[in-house]
């Protein structure tokens, strides 16, 4: 897939900044939460269906059995486990996740960096195209295409979704390619005279990465929720492939809201919401480096600011002081410490 | 105001209602385009539902709509956009042989009303949550945070579900499912406008507490960004009282980005509200969506994606006359 071999060549390139860059990520409890509860989901999403205790779709166990040492998250109405059901839903919906993220990120760069390197015409087009999709709601048109599908499993509704999820990716590297496009080194590039082709995918793209990294992963979290809803509404793979999506459709179905057969539908709602917990919280966690001033303050300088004149006043110098100093670029080529937003004592 | 400026006013806005005119456009082509580009035959589904119990006519009518046709492409087009602008939508297939543009009038306004009512809140809500959250840095608002990230992951429909079953079905405060109580006829009568009112609360609550997130911390971010400006210091160091440098001064200059971020938010929002009625069976163009595509009535999922669209462009619209009276820079810029 053309998609991973760009998304591979954006990690790996630019290794030396990207080595400074990696430690300072780490250094946010954010970030590193967000990773840690992410990296249980992609294993559980590999690991999962081989781990899970029963065949999710065998029915004849005990009907709508709370949990138990037996089944750990109980049973649904028609005795089916529900941990096996949820553990084969983290595969899938990852996977859909995975796949949508991928082709979405793919069409995101090739237009975003398009309009933004080639400018004129082609990027009036590009970017009215990009921002009709960014109005339109997402959700309605989603649904009306799976409506025409019929049957295939996960995949195509994967395809579906990255059709109506490129545009806010594209938007962003749009903007990211027009502030690179004018930088001395890529003037250079020109004058040495490397093929456009050469300079986009060597030059360009490689250092979009932190943004092309954080589309992807807002993509992620848009896929798995869209996949959810779609799954939830009936208009998912019914016959057979089970997401979280699905697994609440049958809760749904079988009124487990109105029974308060909560081990139902607490489970998957919740895997989906850590998910999509997990990848805001890395993102968050790479904003607040880029900009300290995010950041909720540290308890010692909470403490310190309550015996200063008033907090108001305190907040106010607090954060001015934080910012006399230039706002660090984006690309984090100078990595800022995460206590830069600290204030001096008063 | 000088005639200079109302003249950038009126340009900008311009500009905007032909982004919006193409957009409706593009839409409407979209939804011409999607079942005759998209694999299988729907009208085999849809006849069958039918089995026989209509005119020729009438089927040959449904052929057309869903693009099996003899007719060449473009003179399909043409057809479809003359029916479309007689605010002919086709014939709905589960409401048969009810017109999709009246099923979907019957259904518009509660949504409009719902997610209207239920949007402003959260944006009024939140926004203010944020000032006071970058405010207050390091107070207890802080604990907001971690929250609203969760809030913010969590699909709307499963919030539903859980206030469902919980302020619904355990404590039995609100009605859990419909617009109003089933006996009651539609109209303007006391009894019925709070049962209606009663029966909105739950699908509400559940649209505001899944979107409040996101204004809430962009809010923040932008306050925090507008605190540490000069003007802020300066603002206090004058010796305004704390209230008004607080929303005078940089609440009032973080919120216009605020208010741009809302067309990205709207779509978003609206997706989330159709899904959270189906949860609460509500009477809303949402609830018809999911039982369009239960019952494979094409025409009317169609239908209801070009309504939802275009009132999605014009609640952007007034968003862009609000910028506009909010601004001062669009009406400076020459």
């Amino acid at each position: 897939m053309a998609a991973t071999a760009t998304l591979a060549t954006a990690e790996t390139q630019p290794a030396p900044a990207r080595a400074r860059r990696g430690i300072p990520l780490l250094r946010s409890g954010k970030a590193v939460a967000g990773l840690v509860i992410f990296g249980t989901f992609v294993l559980l999403a590999v690991i999962g269906p081989w781990i899970a205790p029963h065949d999710p779709s065998k029915t004849g166990g005990p009907i709508l059995q709370s949990p138990s040492g037996e089944h750990l998250l109980g049973t649904t109405q028609s005795g089916q486990d529900i941990l096996s059901q949820v553990l084969e839903g983290a595969r899938t919906s990852m996977l859909v996740g995975l796949v949508a993220a991928t082709f979405a990120t793919a069409l995101a760069i090739l237009i975003g960096v398009t309009a933004g390197y080639v400018g004129g015409w082609v990027d009036d087009t590009l970017s009215m195209l990009t921002n009709i999709f960014l109005v339109i709601p997402a959700l309605p048109l989603t649904i009306v295409l799976t409506g025409y599908l019929e049957g295939g499993g996960w995949f195509p509704i994967a395809v579906v979704i990255s059709v109506t999820g490129w545009a806010f990716g594209a938007r962003l590297q749009r903007a990211q390619t027009l502030s690179l496009r004018n930088r001395d080194y890529i003037k250079a590039a020109k004058a040495i005279g490397e093929r456009p082709w050469r300079i986009v995918t060597v030059e360009l793209v490689p250092n979009l990465g932190a943004i092309i990294i954080s589309g992807f992963l807002f993509t992620f979290i848009f896929a798995i929720l869209t996949e959810a809803s779609l799954s939830f509404l009936g208009l998912g793979d019914l016959g057979g492939t089970w997401s979280w999506g699905t697994t609440l459709y049958w809760a749904q179905n079988s009124s487990a809201f109105t029974t308060g057969a909560w081990w139902w539908y607490i489970p998957p709602g919740l895997c989906i919401a850590l998910v999509g917990a997990s990848l805001s919280l890395v993102n968050f966690g790479a904003d607040e480096l880029m900009n300290p001033r995010l950041s909720p303050v540290a308890k010692r300088e909470r403490k310190r600011r309550r015996h200063a004149a008033g907090p108001v006043l305190g907040a106010a110098t607090g954060a001015a002081a934080g910012a006399d100093g230039p706002v660090p670029p984006a690309r984090g080529d100078a990595p800022v410490p995460a206590s830069a937003g600290k204030e001096p004592t008063p | 105001m000088n005639p200079r400026s109302v003249v950038t006013q009126v340009r900008f806005l311009f500009r905007r209602i032909g982004f919006y005119a193409v957009t409706a456009w593009a839409a409407i082509t979209m939804n011409f385009l999607i079942p005759r580009l998209m694999p299988g035959s729907p009208e085999n589904t849809v006849l069958s539902r039918f089995q026989g119990s209509v005119s020729q006519e009438q089927i040959d009518a449904v052929k057309a709509q869903l693009g099996v046709s003899d007719a060449s492409l473009l003179s399909q087009y043409g057809t479809y956009w003359k029916d479309l602008l007689s605010g002919d939508l086709g014939v709905s297939v589960s409401y048969f042989p009810g017109d999709v543009s009246e099923v979907i009038g019957q259904g518009v306004w509660w949504t409009v009303i719902l997610i209207g009512v239920a949007t402003l809140i959260s944006f009024v809500l939140g926004t203010f949550l944020g000032v006071l959250a970058a405010w207050k840095r390091g107070s207890r608002l802080d604990a907001l945070l971690p929250l609203t990230t969760f809030l913010s992951a969590v699909p709307y429909f499963w919030i539903a579900l859980v206030a469902l079953s919980v302020l619904g079905v355990e404590m039995g405060m609100f009605p859990i499912t419909g617009g109003y109580r089933p006996e009651l006829q539609v109209g303007w009568s006391a009894e019925f406008i709070s049962s209606a009112l009663s029966h909105s609360v739950l699908p509400a609550f559940t649209i505001i507490v899944s979107s409040i997130a996101g204004w809430l911390l962009g809010m923040r971010n932008m306050m925090l960004t507008t605190i540490s400006e000069d003007y802020v210091l300066v603002a206090e160091a004058k010796g305004l009282r704390t209230r008004r440098v607080m929303l005078a001064y940089a609440a009032r200059n973080a919120l216009l980005p605020n208010i741009s971020g809302f067309a990205m938010s709207l779509g978003f929002i609206v997706s989330g509200s159709i899904v959270t009625e189906t949860v609460f069976s509500y009477p809303g163009i949402g609830f018809l969506l999911f039982n369009a595509v239960l019952n494979n009535d094409y025409p009317l999922m169609q239908g209801i994606f070009l309504i939802i669209t275009l009132m999605v462009l014009f609640a952007n619209l007034i968003v862009d006359l609000c910028y506009v009276v909010l601004d001062p820079r669009i009406r400076q810029e020459a």
